[in-house]
């Protein structure tokens, strides 16, 4: 009885350890590449805006949208659950969602370049609560980012590049 | 499955702008939608949780919302052809956690006949 006590606590702290030590480097390459990538695709502009420059122009549009599901660690799960007695900002979770959205954006952009588009407009940008397994455990959250890209009738070289 | 985010193999044009720049609605058609409920494998989902201990992206999981999207958007895109609309405006996408390890992905718009 004492010894499979013992085992318990051992496999729980294995994997604390092991959620604290792979979920940080995996955090930290994710971040590392997200900036990165963010760098590449500064070109390809971004906005919230419902109406495009020049409305007046005819364009080429395109529906793009990227997503991506990023699941917690071990660790993380740890720590919010003790977070949610003492209430406050769950700072494990944000960069959770931070890294989501970013990563959704930087999807939508990629989509965007590899069909020969720099400006996407209307962005919207949701998320999900995507919870699996059987003990309702398992956070992950899928963030999805969409939009319309546009640009100018290759054909046409009156127009003005937006 | 033809990639509905492509006009020309979908052949007709989508987009989540109200209004198309220098493109003029001739008639609308009202709305249009197509929705999927999709369920996770299990094993996809045993997988998931192994990945769940160490953290980061559950490649599985985008996969599948991914192809639901696709379906729904492709669903929406065929309603819209019957309807003879040659354009979808404003489209929007919304998911739903039905139950533990399914989802909804409803996608709906107005369909529209262009000039």
């Amino acid at each position: 009885m004492g010894w499979l006590d013992f085992l318990d606590w051992i496999i729980f702290l294995t994997l604390l350890a092991v959620g604290y030590f792979a979920g940080r480097a995996a955090e930290a390459r994710h971040y590392a590449s997200i900036r990165k990538r963010e760098q590449e695709l500064a070109k390809v502009l971004a906005f919230a805006t419902k109406y495009p420059p020049a409305a007046h122009l005819p364009q080429h549009t395109r529906l793009v949208a990227g997503s991506v599901v990023v699941g917690s660690d071990y660790f993380k799960q740890f720590v919010a659950g003790l977070r949610t007695l003492l209430g406050g900002r769950m700072k494990s979770y944000e960069t959770l969602l931070d890294r989501a959205r970013r990563e959704a954006v930087l999807r939508m952009k990629e989509e965007a370049r590899r069909h020969g588009y720099r400006l996407i407009v209307n962005v919207k940008v949701e998320s999900t609560n995507i919870t699996g397994g059987n003990r309702g455990g398992l956070p992950a959250v899928e963030a999805f980012a969409y939009g319309t890209a546009l640009k100018p009738p290759a054909a046409d070289g009156s127009q003005r590049a937006v | 499955m033809s990639n509905p985010f492509d006009e020309k193999s979908a052949g007709l044009t989508i987009s989540n702008l109200e209004v198309l720049p220098g493109k003029r609605v001739k008639t609308h058609l009202g709305v249009v939608q197509g929705s999927t409920v999709r369920a996770k494998h299990a094993g996809k989902d045993i997988l998931a949780g192994l990945k769940n201990i160490v953290g980061g992206e559950l490649k599985g999981y985008t996969e599948l919302l991914q192809e639901a999207r696709d379906e729904a958007t492709e669903r929406m895109v065929q309603q819209a052809k019957s309807v003879g609309a040659n354009a979808i405006l404003n489209v929007r996408y919304t998911t739903t956690s039905i139950t533990m390890g399914a989802a909804e992905i409803l996608a709906y718009g107005t369909a529209v006949i262009l000039e």
